[in-house]
């Protein structure tokens, strides 16, 4: 299953590459419209891409009543990434959710370009749990100092599934100047500097929680989408790579199939969590029991714990 | 947009010429990624992903091309789609000024001299691109003017968010309102001014359609 990552594609303006998803993933919506960070906004390094936009987006309201039923009409399902500045506005926008035909929620809590909100993640998961029974995925920061703990926190206020991971802060200087490119100074950083630091992500949280995870982080190709599946993921989201390659969806799922096939694996997902194998080849599993809620909620998006 | 090798973004650029079977592109090697496509060789292939975002509209009756340095690039085509109308160009200097040979009918100047002291009172209908400053002095000038403006931007289709500049006081995406936009909208760039700086080179590559990703 692969996802386009939150904030890398508008499927208004770009509908045949939105198509070509298996779902679709809004741009994190907030509570009020915001216009985002002034800019320069991107900046392009030699390990990957920093960005600053600063969660630009029209707000719930007009998200509601005018972007989220055009989205529903291209066909693939979808996924609204929510953000706010505390967990009443996280719950808010999970209740006025409810009532559509949004597939599952993803919780930003991890925006690397805006201030991070007031409560804590286990928190902000526990009121959205309790205004929504929609799948809600967790997006985390890999950057936390203790990310497993957090996905564990997560899992027990409620969460379904994680989305893993954000980019995690990065600076820009220009060589001449020896000032900032980025009109914020600092970013988030994408890309493929961005991939071993998703697959430890993944890899760990997967062994925390079992939970059904939401790969990405600098996925260029098939092989790079495996690694995430045998590290833990359930499924793969791209982001990056779609700036320089529209077409990456359809091409990185025909290469997932072929690598997997090459390894003797019936299918991509076969392949899901052997990172974790002992060198007798016997999966150590996670050590968890994942919730039946989680497990119910996660299989009507397509993801199986 | 192109896609230059070793390099994670592609670059936005206009199309400078179109003969059967070619799309031809002026590129001034200015940094890693228009260097990395300017070192192409013939017959090797390029990733091109267009053409993208609003053009020059061709709805004219009195077309005057006005150009500033590498901003030329989008006019000789231009010109051959208008039936190749007067012109008006600007270079820092003569031998950036051989970039002109690519624009009929085309009036030159060269630092100090500015492209707008060759405007005629009654301009007709101006198309131009080129650095910010010549683009902002002409939105005084000339209210109706159609004007290419240039933003840092990852994608070209909307989906980075990362061209935002803004128009009649709220953020926009250049990619997908421009990068032509009239002289009545009332711009704000920030950093989006790389060809103000660009020296301007003749160098054109070329790129065959439909290159391999």
């Amino acid at each position: 299953m692969i996802l386009n990552a939150s904030g890398c594609l508008d499927a208004l303006t770009a509908p045949e590459v939105a198509r070509e998803f298996d779902a679709f993933v809004t741009k994190t919506v907030t509570p009020l419209q915001r216009e985002g960070n002034a800019p320069v906004r991107i900046a392009e390094t030699d390990v990957g891409m920093l960005n600053s936009i600063g969660l630009a987006n029209p707000g719930i309201d007009t998200f509601l009543a005018d972007l989220l039923p055009r989205l529903l009409d291209l066909g693939p399902p979808v996924w609204v990434s929510v953000g706010g500045f505390a967990a009443a506005e996280y719950a808010d926008l999970c209740a006025r959710l409810e009532r559509t035909d949004a597939a599952a929620i993803e919780l930003n809590l991890s925006c690397p370009n805006v201030a991070a909100p007031e409560d804590e993640a286990t928190a902000i998961v526990a009121a959205a749990r309790a205004a929504t029974g929609k799948p809600l995925f967790a997006k985390l920061s890999p950057a936390l100092p203790d990310l497993p703990a957090v996905a564990l926190a997560a899992a027990a206020a409620g969460a379904d599934g994680l989305a893993l991971v954000n980019t995690i802060r990065g600076l820009a200087l220009d060589p001449a100047t020896l000032r900032p490119r980025l009109g914020t100074a600092a970013g988030g950083l994408s890309g493929p500097a961005l991939r071993p630091v998703a697959l430890a992500a993944v890899h760990t949280c997967f062994r925390a929680t079992g939970l059904p995870i939401v790969g990405m982080g600098g996925v260029e190709t098939g092989a790079h989408a495996l690694e995430l599946i045998a590290a833990g993921a359930s499924a793969v989201a791209l982001g990056t790579v779609l700036f320089a390659d529209p077409g990456a969806a359809a091409r990185v799922r025909e290469e997932l199939a072929g690598e997997a096939r090459q390894r003797g694996f019936a299918d991509p997902l076969a392949a899901r969590g052997v990172a974790h194998a002992d060198l007798d080849g016997a999966p150590p599993g996670p050590v968890v029991r994942v919730a039946d809620g989680a497990r119910k909620r996660s299989a009507q998006v397509g993801l199986k714990v | 947009m192109l896609r230059p090798r070793g390099l994670l973004l592609p670059r936005p650029m206009s199309l400078c010429l179109a003969p059967p079977g070619e799309l031809a592109f002026l590129i001034d090697p200015i940094g890693p990624g228009t260097e990395s496509l300017c070192s192409l060789g013939v017959g090797e292939a390029i990733h091109v992903f267009g053409p993208l975002g609003n053009g020059f509209r061709l709805d004219v009756d009195r077309p005057l091309l006005v150009g500033g340095g590498i901003g030329i690039a989008p006019l000789p085509y231009l010109s051959e789609r208008l039936g190749m109308p007067p012109a008006l160009l600007g270079f820092r200097t003569s031998e950036h000024a051989a970039a002109a040979a690519l624009v009929p009918r085309a009036e030159v100047v060269v630092e100090p001299a500015l492209v707008t002291d060759l405007l005629p009172d009654d301009p007709g209908d101006v198309l131009a691109c080129g650095p910010e400053s010549m683009l902002r002095a002409l939105a005084q000038l000339v209210p109706g003017a159609q004007l290419a403006w240039e933003a840092p931007m990852a994608c070209g289709f909307g989906a980075c968010y990362g061209c935002a500049v803004e128009v009649d006081g709220r953020m926009a995406r250049l990619c997908v309102e421009g990068p032509v936009i009239s002289a009545r909208a009332e711009m704000t760039t920030e950093g989006g001014v790389a060809l103000s700086v660009a020296a301007c080179s003749s160098g054109r590559a070329l790129a065959r359609r439909g290159g391999g990703r």
